[in-house]
Formats: C-alpha cells, sequence, structure tokens
C-alpha cells in the first residue's frame, strides 16, 4: 500500500532509513515543508496526517504506509490561497518565511485539536470538554514552531483571526436553520 | 544513520519473535530513537514497529485504567477518565514536548526516552558512559546545570527527561511487560535502574521484552492531583525541576500524600522520604517545606547545578500548599 501525499498516491523508498521529510523534499520535490533543525526542536517540517499534525523530520517514511499525509502544497486550490494563508499575508506573520509552512499546518492541527476539545498545558480547567481558544491557549498551543525571525506576533494574530473567521461561519448556517 | 530492517508487529506475540533478533529495536514513533540514530548513538540492525498494537485506554477490573503501549502521548492526555480522575497525568504529559511531538510519541515510547545530556549526544566530541561504559564522563567537570542532584554516581549524572514518568511513579502506576520468557508486570519506579557503574542499563527490562501496557490503580486521591514543571522557558523545554502530587487532607491532617520529581535524577524520583515525614502529619506549609528538606538531605549538587536543591524544596512546598489550599 503506498502513501497518498496531498490525494496523490506515492510509493514508499525501498530504504527503511528515508525521513517523511525527505521523501517529500528529495523524492517527490514537494520543497514546501523545510528541514530546519532535523531533529525535532523547531516544528519548521510539521505536516498533517490522517488531519493530525506532527514532524516530518523524526518520521520514518515505512512508518506511514497507507496514511494520508497534507503539505502546505495541498491546502491552496483552484480558489487561490487557504484563508490562513493570506491571513498570515495581511498580518505580516512572516519575514523570511521559512517556518511559515511548517506554522501553517501545525495551526491547522490546532484548529482541529480545540474543535474536539483537546486540552493544553494553560487550560485551567482540564476537565472541561470544550476550550476557548484564547490568546494564551494560542501560544502554548504553537509553542513546537519556532520562528527565528520573530514575526509570532504576526503569527498569533493571523491563526487567531481565521480560527474566529472558521467559527463564525460554522454558526452561522445553524443560526439561518434557528 | 546505519542501514537497519523494518518490520511492521501484527501483535505482541509477533513484535516479540521479530524483536528476538541482537541488535533489534522496538520502535514507536521514533521521536527519541530516530533523533539518536541520525547521531549514530544508536545503532540497531532491525527495527520492530510496534505502533500498531494496543493503543486502548480501558477500564480495568480493579477499577483503575489500562493504558496500550502503543497509545500516543495526546491521546492518553486528550481522554477524558485520564483527564477527570488522574489529571496529574494529563498535565505532566501535556507540559513535555510540542503537540507534533505528542501526537507522534507512544507510552511505552516516553517510558524508554533517553538522557538529554548533551554529552551522551555528542559522540564525536564528548565521553559518556551510557554510550560507552569506562570512557568517562565529561559532564561531570563540564556544564551541568541539567544534570542530575539525586541517585547519579560518579559514572553517570544524566536526567530522565520524561514528564510522564514522573506522574506516573506518584500514581504507582504497574507496567505489563511481554518478552521470550512470558508476561510479568513492574511497578513504574522499579523499571529505571540508577546508573551506579553501569549508566549503559537503564531499565530492568530483558533482551527482547516489550512494553505492552501501563495499568493505573484506582485512586480516589488522585483527582485532587497536579503536575509543576520549572523550565528555562514557558512552553517547549525539558525540566529543570517538576513536581506530581497527590495529597489527601482531613482535619488539617495529611491522610495520603504521594510525591514523585522530575529533571534531578537518572530516573522519575518517588519522593519516599517526604512521603513518610508528612502522612499523619499536619498539612502546613511548614510541614511540607520540612519534607522536601528530609527529601532533599541526600542531594548532591554538582559545580554547575546548586540551584536546583532550593528550586526542588520550594517547588514541592509551593505544590504541596497549593493542592492543600484547593488551587490544584
Amino acid at each position: 500500500m503506498p502513501i497518498r501525499i496531498n490525494g496523490i498516491e506515492a510509493d514508499l523508498p525501498p530504504d527503511p532509513r528515508v525521513s517523511l521529510l525527505d521523501l517529500l523534499r528529495e523524492t517527490l520535490h514537494l520543497h514546501g515543508t523545510k528541514k530546519g533543525c532535523n531533529q525535532g526542536a523547531c516544528g519548521a517540517c510539521t505536516v498533517l496526517v490522517d488531519g493530525e499534525r506532527i514532524l516530518s523530520c523524526l518520521a520514518l517514511a515505512v512508518q506511514y504506509e497507507g496514511r494520508d499525509v497534507t503539505t502546505i502544497e495541498g491546502l491552496s486550490g483552484e480558489g487561490g490561497l487557504h484563508p490562513l494563508q493570506q491571513a498570515f499575508i495581511a498580518h505580516d506573520g512572516l519575514q523570511c518565511g521559512y517556518c511559515t509552512p511548517g506554522q501553517i499546518c501545525s495551526a491547522l492541527g490546532l484548529f482541529a485539536e480545540v474543535a474536539r476539545g483537546a486540552p493544553s498545558a494553560v487550560t485551567a480547567d482540564l476537565a472541561a470538554q470544550t476550550v476557548t481558544l484564547s490568546h494564551d491557549e494560542l501560544r502554548e498551543r504553537m509553542s513546537g514552531n519556532l520562528c527565528r525571525c520573530g514575526a509570532h506576533n504576526g503569527i498569533v494574530a493571523a491563526i487567531a483571526e481565521t480560527y474566529d473567521a472558521g467559527r463564525l461561519a460554522r454558526a452561522q448556517p445553524s443560526e439561518a436553520a434557528a | 544513520m546505519t542501514p537497519f530492517s523494518y518490520a511492521r508487529a501484527r501483535d505482541a506475540a509477533d513484535a516479540v519473535r521479530l524483536g528476538a533478533s541482537p541488535q533489534a529495536k522496538y520502535l514507536g514513533g521514533g521521536t527519541n530513537l530516530v533523533d539518536l540514530m541520525r547521531e549514530t548513538v544508536e545503532r540497531p540492525t532491525a527495527l520492530v514497529d510496534v505502533t500498531g498494537l494496543s493503543s486502548a485506554i480501558s477500564e480495568s477490573d480493579d477499577g483503575g485504567l489500562l493504558i496500550g503501549a502503543a497509545t500516543k502521548n495526546s491521546a492518553v492526555a486528550e481522554h477524558l477518565a485520564v483527564r477527570q480522575r488522574y489529571p496529574v497525568l494529563a498535565q505532566a504529559i501535556l507540559a513535555g514536548a510540542s503537540a507534533q511531538i505528542r501526537n507522534m510519541a507512544t507510552v511505552g515510547g516516553n517510558l524508554l526516552q533517553r538522557t538529554r545530556c548533551t554529552y551522551f549526544y555528542d559522540e564525536d566530541g564528548s565521553r559518556c558512559n551510557k554510550r560507552a561504559p569506562g570512557e568517562g564522563c565529561d559532564a561531570i567537570e563540564g556544564f551541568n546545570r541539567i544534570h542530575a542532584i539525586l541517585g547519579a554516581s560518579s559514572a553517570c549524572v544524566a536526567t530522565h527527561p520524561s514528564d510522564m514518568c514522573v506522574a506516573l511513579a506518584a500514581l504507582d502506576a504497574t507496567v505489563h511487560l511481554q518478552g521470550p520468557g512470558g508476561q510479568r508486570s513492574v511497578p513504574l519506579t522499579a523499571l529505571h535502574t540508577l546508573p551506579g557503574d553501569r549508566p549503559d542499563i537503564e531499565t530492568v527490562l530483558q533482551p527482547g521484552e516489550l512494553i505492552t501496557a501501563v495499568a493505573l490503580p484506582p485512586l480516589a486521591g488522585a483527582a485532587r492531583s497536579t503536575y509543576r514543571k520549572v523550565r528555562d522557558r514557558a512552553s517547549y523545554a525539558f525540566a529543570l525541576i517538576s513536581v506530581a502530587a497527590t495529597l489527601e487532607v482531613e482535619d488539617g491532617a495529611v491522610k495520603d500524600v504521594r510525591l514523585a520529581l522530575g529533571g534531578v535524577a537518572p530516573k522519575p524520583w518517588r519522593a519516599s522520604k517526604a512521603e513518610a515525614a508528612l502522612r499523619g502529619g499536619p498539612a502546613t506549609e511548614r510541614a511540607f517545606l520540612a519534607a522536601a528538606e528530609a527529601e532533599l538531605a541526600d542531594a548532591a549538587p554538582l559545580h554547575g547545578n546548586g540551584f536546583k536543591v532550593e528550586l526542588a524544596k520550594r517547588t514541592i512546598g509551593a505544590v504541596l500548599s497549593a493542592l492543600a489550599g484547593g488551587v490544584a
């Protein structure tokens, strides 16, 4: 069974030493996912696997047989950039841009975690089944993605705005039905 | 990375069969092992992928919880029964690593993660008795701010890096094992060994033995438990000091207390001396600090980490005071 990258099937590498990151970049020439530290300390290589954010540098590609991988290249469609990509531009959420694909994939994983009520280290009530994405929650949940340019304030603003817009969009149909 | 073969285990018996080859290692999420292989600190010739084994969290007959060893760290922290009945465990896991890493890392792998001593990682430039027994230890006279103050030896002063294990030590968790010789269980506090003159041996696991599950006992008092981690930055850093605690107070006296420390020792450190000093005594800040003093009496700080002794005492005092005062 192959691996699916942005909906397209790809062969697994014959050598099990190949990381998912190197499969993406060196074999499939998907250079959007970045190699920062290559040791799990920076988050630049973050991709989504079946919707969950992981570090592709610490992932052996062979472990992800049959799984659905989404990279930054898989986010924009015929309609143009993903809303979160547009928000990063609007809020100057980058300078050099090297950490940006990882930041964006990480934030999309974060959205799913918050939507199902997963707690974080700063969640006051661990037993609560819903989470409010406060400023502190957002920063804690994005702490695995470093930005050496120091664009963190713009990154937080872009993610917060996109999250709020998504909540509004989801809320509207039910309001209309009511 | 040196070459290795890769096989995916169907179940625990299959894993043990595949893991019987010399130099084989079990592979969970890879967040530590793959990194160490890339640095050639670890050089297994065969990897047995055990991420397909049990990742279920189920109710035990005794009223506790049984957590499959392949369960992701994030899944444990997110599980509602863990959050409600063992909040110290959810907090400890959430205090560690990053969301991405917690999504990859397994419970079994977390138990067996290796030290973050920089000299251990520096294969080309440093001596390390854990990597090469008998070679010497460059940490003892080197930069040892992050190193151990309890339980270390003249051969090794490295700390165990896990947050999750500190909570499990406080909770009296049991680790289920399966190996060529059959199944057995060991208390979490007996899984890891102190370095002595063989710091390369870190656990009581026998060759080919696999962690299959972690059992949490039923502990009514654990609903009132907490984890506090002190580190150099607010998130995504290993602990300088961490404290896992449960506390039951009745009529102003300590009915039961469980206390474990992280960042201070080569293994998750159950603070038995402090517990003994506290049980049955007054639940006051003064008593908490005296108990911390008793636990740290044996501390042997190095030239770079003397601050950990005072930091550990004060963190223990603060955590127990918070639990006693209702601020969990």
